[in-house]
């Protein structure tokens, strides 16, 4: 059971760093700024799993703020694309 | 019994996630990156949570899993459209080989509004 949680473990780093590569790489804006958006949820099932193997309940706590940050840095991320306001 | 169906889960949303990921990276075109990545990667954290459901039961972890679970499929198609809308008005073209654009002919009256102004 621990074996497979590992396994999991290291495929979601795989993801991360797969996401990193298209942060780094992506030609225009808007690519970084979808790597950046998956990358957020890419975490919150990291976290999860995390609060799975260790049975510490905070780390489901750093995945709901980590989640609530992810989407406001994006959604202000994509109004800057557009070139507007909030408020419009 | 409740572990062995937990650990399934966690399986089916690590696999969709690495699959989502794998389309960001080998997708040509900022459209196509956006299709495969968000979707699958949703879909897969929703079963990650979901697992954590059912792995721990009805106690504080799984109840915050659940409020997770809610606001990350409320919240990831909404910034998946902004970003969408962002990236076509800020000028980011197609892929060479997509044929038909349908939010161009939309909106285009609207840009020509704005040159007027």
């Amino acid at each position: 059971m621990e074996t497979v949680l590992q396994v999991y473990f290291a495929v979601l780093f795989l993801c991360c760093f797969m996401c990193i590569y298209r942060i780094g790489r992506g030609p225009t804006a808007p690519d970084r700024t979808v790597a950046i958006d998956i990358l957020g949820i890419v975490v919150v099932g990291f976290c999860a799993l995390m609060a799975i193997i260790t049975g510490k309940d905070f780390y489901m706590n750093v995945a709901i703020t980590w989640a609530l940050l992810s989407f406001i840095g994006t959604i202000a991320l994509a109004k800057y694309l557009e070139g507007r306001g909030f408020d419009e | 019994m409740n572990e062995v169906i937990g650990i399934v889960f966690f399986g089916i949303g690590v696999a969709f996630n690495f699959f989502g990921c794998l389309g960001l990276v080998r997708f040509p075109d900022i459209y196509n990156r956006l299709q495969a990545g968000t979707k699958c990667v949703t879909f897969g954290t929703i079963f990650i949570l979901l697992g954590v459901l059912i792995y721990s039961g009805f106690t504080s972890l799984g109840i915050k899993a659940v409020l997770c679970l809610v606001f990350i499929l409320l919240t990831s198609p909404t910034a998946a459209h902004a970003i969408s809308k962002g990236a076509h008005r800020s000028g980011v073209r197609l892929w060479k080989e997509s044929i038909i654009d349908r939010y161009r002919e939309e909106v285009k009256p609207v840009e020509g509004e704005k040159a007027d102004a």
